[in-house]
C-alpha cells in the first residue's frame, strides 16, 4: 500500500444554508482545493459523502454534478452513503483509491442540507438508519436510543446530568473559537443546569438528554483533497499522512448488543486504526469524535482507548479534554456546536485535524500537535471509522 | 360640527384599567440575564425601529409577524388599538425580544405576536410564557386566544403547552381558527414553561430602563442564522 497525505483542507461554515446542495459542496471543495495548492496536477477522482440529497433535497448523483461544477471532467466520480459515517467512509474511499494505485490526486467532499426540512422530517430521516422491524417501526430515533444509552451508563458509571453538561460547555466554548462553527453562543452550569430557569432553558428531549446535550441540525459542507507521496512531496505544506484507517461494524439493532454500553465498533476501529498506524492511544495529541449527544463524547473515548472505561466523565471534570488539558477532545465545538450535517461531519473531523497538525487552527490550536484520532460514529455505533493521522516533518 | 378633540375621542377605542406586569428577571442557558418587564407607550418607536429592518426577512415568517407586529405597535402608540401591552425582555438593556398582545374583555385575552432577535437560547418561550403569567395570573383572565403564523410558533404554543382547539373563533391575526390557553392549562404547564425571579433588584432594573437596539447586522444575522455557503 502506498502511503496517501491530506495536502488539502476546507470546508463551509455549518449552519444554515441558503445556497443549492452542489454549490454547496464545491464551496467547500474550491476552499480545499485552494488549501492544497495542487497547481497543474489534476484530481484523478472525486468522492462525495451524503446521506439524504436523494430524499431531502431531491437531488441524486451529486458526485457527478460536482465535478461538472468544478470542471473536474473526466474525473471519476462516486458518492458514498453509510449513514453519519459517510464522511470518514469516503475519506477511507479515496484513500483506497490513492493506496492501491488508482489514483494520485482524490477531492473528496462531504455534503449535507438538512435544514431544507422542518426538525421533525430531520430526526425522521435520520431515523431511517435504525432497524426497520426492530427499532424504527416503534418509533425509535436516534435521540431515543441514545437516551436509553445515557441512563444505562449513568446507572453503570456513575455520570451525572453535570457531567454531561460539562461536555456541552466545553465544546459551547470551543466553537466560539471555531469561526466555522453552526453555533457561537456558550452555555453556563447555570443556565443549563443548575438555575430555576434551567427546567425551561434546556428541556428534556428524550430523558436524560435535554435539548443542550443534542447536536443542533446542521447545513454544511467540508472537503479534504487525498495525495500520493510522489505528489505530496512537491507540494511547500506541512505533510499530513493517513498513518490509519480501521472500520467495524456491530448488530443493526442496539437490543441484540450483549452489553448496549459497550460501543465494541468503536473499539475494534480504533484498535485497527492504531495498529495500522503504529500508535497507541497515549500518542493522540487531539481528538475530534462524534459527540451528535453529549454522552458519546464520553463513551466514545473510552472505548478508543483514552481512558478506562467508566472514567472518562471524570476526565471531563478534571478539564482534562478542554483545549489546554492533557487531551484535547473537540477543539471544533465538536458535532455538539460546530453542527452535525451528518455527511460532511466525518470529513469535517478530518478537516479540523488536519488545520491543528498543521498549525492552522487559529484560536483553538493544540500546540505541537504531532498525532491526532477521528470518530466518525455511524448508525448507532453500528458502523464506526476511525482515522489516525500524523503529521510529517519535512 | 365636532371638534378634532371630539373626533379623536371617537376613534380611540375605549379603555380599559389594566394591572401592571411586575419586572422579573430569567437567568438564560448562556448565564446572562435577562429582564422581562412592561414597555410603555411612549416607548414603541424604538421597538418600531427595532423590528423595521425584519420587514423584508421571509425566513420562518419574520417577515409577515414583523409586519403586522409594527402595525400593532403603531396602532397601540396612536391610541387605535383597545387595550393592548407590549413587554420587552432585555440583556444588559439590548432587546432580545419582545411580545403583545390585549385584552377582548375582562375574561378573555388575545394573544398577538411573538418576536425573537436573540435566537438559539429560548427567549421567545420565555417571553411567551410571560405573556400568558400577565393574562392569567395578572390580569386574572379564564383564557387567551391564540394562533401562530410559522410552524415554529404551532410547535412551542399548541404542541408545548399544549393549547385547545377554539376552532368556531377567528382570531384577529387573519381569520385563522383560534386555539386557546385555559387557566387549567396555564397552571398545568407553569412549572415546564413559566420561569423568573420576582422582585428585580433595582439595580438591575434601572439596567433595563432604557431600550437599546443591537446593529441591524447583528439583528439580521441573530434571526436569519445565515452562515453556510459562506467559506
Amino acid at each position: 500500500m502506498r502511503p496517501v497525505y491530506v495536502v488539502g483542507a476546507g470546508m463551509t461554515r455549518f449552519g444554515r444554508s441558503e445556497w443549492p446542495l452542489v454549490d454547496l459542496a464545491a464551496t467547500a471543495s474550491l476552499a480545499a482545493l485552494h488549501h492544497a495548492n495542487l497547481g497543474k496536477t489534476p484530481v484523478d477522482a472525486v468522492v462525495v459523502a451524503n446521506m439524504g440529497a436523494g430524499r431531502i433535497n431531491r437531488q441524486t448523483a451529486i458526485a457527478s454534478a460536482l465535478v461538472d461544477r468544478l470542471s473536474l471532467w473526466p474525473a471519476a466520480a462516486e458518492a458514498v452513503e453509510n449513514g453519519p459515517a459517510s464522511g470518514a467512509s469516503a475519506v477511507k474511499v479515496g484513500y483506497q483509491a490513492i493506496a492501491a494505485g488508482m489514483a494520485e490526486v482524490v477531492l473528496v467532499t462531504g455534503v449535507e442540507m438538512m435544514r431544507a426540512v422542518d426538525g421533525l422530517e430531520a430526526t425522521d430521516f435520520v431515523a431511517s438508519l435504525s432497524h426497520p422491524e426492530a427499532e424504527y417501526i416503534y418509533g425509535v430515533t436516534l435521540p431515543s436510543l441514545a437516551g436509553l444509552f445515557t441512563r444505562l451508563y449513568m446507572d453503570r458509571y456513575g455520570v451525572e446530568r453535570r457531567h454531561l453538561a460539562l461536555v456541552a460547555i466545553k465544546n459551547h466554548d470551543n466553537a466560539m473559537k471555531n469561526p466555522y462553527a453552526h453555533i457561537h453562543q456558550p452555555v453556563t452550569m447555570e443556565g443549563i443546569l443548575t438555575s430555576p430557569e434551567a427546567a425551561v432553558n434546556n428541556p428534556p428531549v428524550a430523558e436524560p438528554l435535554h435539548m443542550f446535550d443534542c447536536c443542533p441540525v446542521s447545513d454544511g459542507a467540508a472537503a479534504v483533497v487525498l495525495a500520493s507521496q510522489e505528489v505530496a512531496s512537491k507540494l511547500g505544506a506541512p505533510r499530513v499522512l493517513v498513518a490509519g484507517i480501521g472500520q467495524a461494524t456491530d448488530t443493526h439493532a442496539v437490543q441484540e448488543r450483549q452489553d448496549p454500553t459497550d460501543l465494541k465498533a468503536v473499539r475494534l476501529a480504533s484498535a485497527a486504526a492504531f495498529e495500522r498506524a503504529g500508535a497507541k492511544p497515549s500518542d493522540i495529541d487531539v481528538a475530534e469524535l462524534h459527540d451528535a449527544f453529549t454522552i458519546l463524547e464520553i463513551a466514545e473515548s473510552e472505548a478508543a482507548g483514552f481512558f478506562k472505561v467508566g472514567q472518562a466523565h471524570k476526565a471531563v471534570e478534571r478539564g482534562e479534554t478542554a483545549l489546554t488539558g492533557k487531551l484535547p477532545i473537540n477543539p471544533s465545538g465538536g458535532l455538539k456546536a460546530k453542527g452535525h450535517p451528518v455527511g460532511a461531519t466525518g470529513v469535517a473531523q478530518i478537516v479540523e485535524l488536519t488545520w491543528q497538525l498543521r498549525g492552522e487552527a487559529t484560536g483553538r490550536q493544540i500546540a505541537k500537535a504531532k498525532t491526532a484520532y477521528a470518530c466518525n460514529f455511524g448508525g448507532f455505533g453500528n458502523n464506526v471509522v476511525a482515522t489516525v493521522l500524523r503529521k510529517e516533518e519535512r | 360640527m365636532a371638534s378634532v378633540t371630539d373626533l379623536e375621542a371617537l376613534l380611540r377605542p375605549p379603555a380599559m384599567e389594566m394591572p401592571p406586569y411586575p419586572p422579573k428577571a430569567i437567568t438564560l442557558a448562556s448565564g446572562e440575564e435577562m429582564i422581562v418587564r412592561q414597555a410603555d407607550r411612549e416607548e414603541m418607536p424604538v421597538l418600531l425601529k427595532a423590528i423595521y429592518p425584519l420587514l423584508l426577512v421571509e425566513r420562518d415568517y419574520y417577515d409577515i409577524v414583523a409586519a403586522r407586529l409594527y402595525s400593532e405597535l403603531l396602532a397601540y402608540k396612536r391610541y387605535r388599538v383597545k387595550d393592548e401591552y407590549v413587554l420587552v425582555g432585555l440583556i444588559d438593556g439590548v432587546l432580545a425580544g419582545l411580545v403583545n398582545g390585549r385584552l377582548v374583555d375582562g375574561k378573555v385575552g388575545m394573544s398577538y405576536h411573538t418576536l425573537t432577535i436573540r435566537r438559539g437560547l429560548r427567549v421567545g418561550s420565555h417571553l411567551f410564557a410571560a405573556k400568558m403569567e400577565y393574562h392569567i395570573e395578572h390580569c386574572g383572565q379564564d383564557e387567551v386566544l391564540i394562533v401562530a403564523e410559522s410552524p415554529i410558533g404551532f410547535r412551542r404554543w399548541m404542541i408545548e403547552y399544549p393549547l385547545e382547539k377554539k376552532y368556531e373563533v377567528q382570531h384577529e391575526l387573519g381569520g385563522v381558527p383560534s386555539w386557546v390557553l385555559t387557566r387549567t392549562t396555564y397552571f398545568e404547564a407553569k412549572p415546564r414553561l413559566v420561569s423568573g425571579r420576582r422582585p428585580v433588584p433595582a439595580d438591575k432594573l434601572a439596567g433595563a430602563a432604557v431600550i437599546h437596539l443591537p446593529g441591524e447586522e447583528t439583528v439580521h444575522l441573530q434571526v436569519t442564522g445565515e452562515k453556510g455557503g459562506k467559506a
